[in-house]
């Protein structure tokens, strides 16, 4: 890596709050183009914050959030954004190709209705999460880890080069999860780059070739080999390092 | 009936059902928003400004009146945000705060007005309950020009509306400008609200945003038919309404558009297919015979345990079924897990777990340790 390199996304000295408490701390972070990157942190470590402001979506009291070497407000289009499934009302009424669509409509413009082609752009995502025959099921009638995998086909309809997705392994099914790291490895060998925020320590080896350990402040970021050690682990998460030795970063 | 009699009722129903497409329509987006609160505040919030424009002008073409209506109540939608924005009062209190002082101040005002010897102020606490036998030819006229814009509009940005409505995080991410639109769909929201005062009142308006997205929501699984159904609800309980009352003497117009209202939404909450009250009675008998599978996939990981270097190690059914409860359905539970990739059938007619059986049973172990942290 030389000094010239343009990361994909790029966080410099950022800090958000909430009501006058910091829940992040002059975070800085560069992410290269074509990892895959976990974000991992105990509980109130502001891993879904900090997604949020690299998307623009919370306003940073300090820092700045660069993509591609660009501005962020620039960079319209270059993210694609998964959502944590929870925060969502599954009961809208609406069906999947529907959800699915909603992908497209940064790029069909205002006023403008989706047509045969975002139809099509749809259907082909929905495919590559293996939902394809879920096309005109009711949102409501989805289990959690086909919801999970409908917004994974959203983003995948706005082909961009960053994906972003807050927790996609969260309460899902063991065919999900590896439906959604099958589509994440091969959106990998096609160049993207892919930040998860993740909940499994185990599974981190295995799935990421990236880490960022958070709590608050970033305690390291780099290549999981270098970065993923027990010792990070017990700056990340504190006491309850005996847990995390058993499960996780003793198969380093 | 005679003439004069028919082409009042007709002038009543028209306006009625125009204010029935209105507010059936924009309250449906209210309804998935959680905003159906912010419906009462509004109408609650308008009183003043009508009585203030009033005052100020001392016409009551509906223009004017509905013009102060407007930006009383849009200036109470901004109120809430400065509250909930400036201060740890939450939302829903914030709009009880704003509803009661803005009511609050009106009927001040409405009190006020009634002390001039001048005749002219007459009719204005018919907004307090709504007096559709007062809709004039001109009202209507107006009511449906601002109602036909508010659908254009609503039309014009359908998807924007759909997406701000169901995720607002993601509009954003794609550029969209969410506070914009926010502001936009709340104020075509206040233009629905202003149409029906005149007609139903301050008090019983924000009945007419909430019920017929709620009664169509029961009835429909996609945006676009639950909002037709919605206005169709709306158009209906309008024109029943203004015809009940115009063929008893003495109910009131809108009152009784609101109650013919009320009964399509219990029918609906009762009656619906799939989300209907007795529809679910009948399905929850179904998911209390489903098998569970958690606690089965637990023994088999448990049992597991027992072989660490034999992962091929099958374990009996009978052995499973001892350590379930007598009424469990090991059986078919197995086969579920097995379907799911979770156990599957050992050479020696057993049943084991598979590594990701294992894993999402340790997960649940996980979870469970995480919850009594």
């Amino acid at each position: 890596m030389n000094e010239s390199q343009v990361w994909a996304l790029e966080v410099e000295d950022l800090t958000v709050a909430y009501a006058d408490k910091p829940v992040l701390w002059d975070i800085d972070l560069q992410v290269p183009k074509g990892v895959k990157m976990a974000i991992i942190g105990p509980n109130g470590a502001g891993k879904s914050t900090l997604v949020k402001a690299a998307m623009g979506l919370v306003k940073p009291v300090a820092g700045e959030v660069r993509v591609f070497g660009k501005s962020r407000e620039s960079a319209e289009g270059q993210i694609a954004y998964v959502p944590q499934r929870s925060t969502l009302s599954w009961d809208f009424p609406t069906d999947v190709i529907d959800v699915v669509t909603m992908g497209t409509y940064g790029r069909v413009g205002w006023f403008r209705r989706c047509g045969a082609a975002e139809k099509k752009e749809a259907e082909a995502a929905l495919d590559q999460v293996g939902m394809s025959e879920f096309a005109r099921r009711p949102i409501a009638a989805l289990s959690g880890g086909q919801q999970q995998r409908v917004l994974l086909a959203r983003a995948l309809v706005q082909a961009a080069p960053i994906y972003i997705l807050d927790e996609p392994f969260q309460g899902v099914d063991a065919p999900t999860e590896r439906a959604i790291i099958e589509v994440l490895d091969g959106l990998a060998d096609d160049g993207k780059t892919i930040i998860v925020v993740h909940h499994d320590l185990q599974t981190v080896p295995e799935y990421f070739d990236a880490v960022l350990l958070l709590n608050v402040r970033a305690i390291d970021s780099g290549p999981v080999g270098d970065v993923f050690t027990e010792e990070n682990l017990r700056l990340t998460f504190g006491g309850r390092v005996g847990v995390l030795a058993a499960s996780g970063a003793g198969g380093v | 009936m005679d003439i004069f009699g028919d082409y009042t009722l007709r002038l009543v129903a028209l306006g009625s059902a125009v204010l029935g497409a209105t507010s059936g329509a924009l309250g449906s987006f209210a309804y998935l928003r959680r905003q159906s609160l912010l419906g009462d505040a509004v109408s609650h919030a308008a009183l003043p400004g009508i009585v203030l424009a009033f005052m100020l002008t001392g016409s009551k073409v509906p223009l004017v009146l509905m013009l102060g209506a407007g930006m009383a109540g849009w200036i109470g939608t901004l109120a809430v945000q400065v509250v909930v924005r400036r201060s740890r009062v939450p939302y829903d209190s914030a709009l009880g705060i704003v509803l009661a002082v803005f009511f609050g101040f009106g009927l001040v005002l409405l009190t006020h007005i009634q002390k001039f010897p001048n005749a002219a102020q007459a009719g204005l606490e018919s907004f307090l309950f709504g007096q559709a036998a007062s809709l004039l030819r001109r009202d209507v006229v107006t009511m449906a020009v601002l109602g036909a814009a508010a659908l254009l509009a609503l039309v014009l940005l359908w998807k924007e509306f759909k997406l701000l409505s169901f995720d607002p995080d993601f509009a954003a991410s794609l550029g969209l400008p969410v506070r914009r639109l926010d502001g936009l769909l709340t104020l075509l929201l206040v233009v629905a609200i202003i149409i029906g005062l005149q007609t139903v009142g301050v008090v019983l308006m924000s009945a007419m945003i909430v019920a017929p997205g709620a009664a169509a929501r029961q009835w429909t699984r996609r945006l676009a038919p639950m909002v037709a159904v919605a206005a169709a609800i709306g158009i209906f309980s309008g024109v029943t309404g203004s015809v009940l009352s115009s063929y008893i003497p003495r109910l009131p117009t809108g009152p009784t558009i609101v109650l013919v209202l009320s009964v399509i939404v219990v029918v609906s909450l009762l009656m619906a297919p799939q989300r209907g009250l007795l529809w679910r009675s009948l399905r929850l008998g179904v998911l209390r015979t489903a098998p569970d599978l958690d606690p089965v996939l637990m023994h088999l990981y448990a049992l597991s345990h027992q072989h660490p270097d034999d992962p091929d190690h099958g374990h009996s059914v009978a052995v499973i079924r001892t350590m379930s409860p007598p009424e469990a359905k090991v059986d078919a539970a197995l086969e579920q897990l097995a379907d799911r990739g979770l156990a599957r059938r050992t050479a020696d007619a057993g049943w084991a777990p598979t590594p990701i059986g294992r894993r999402e049973a340790q997960r649940i172990l996980d979870r469970e340790a995480g919850e009594e942290s």
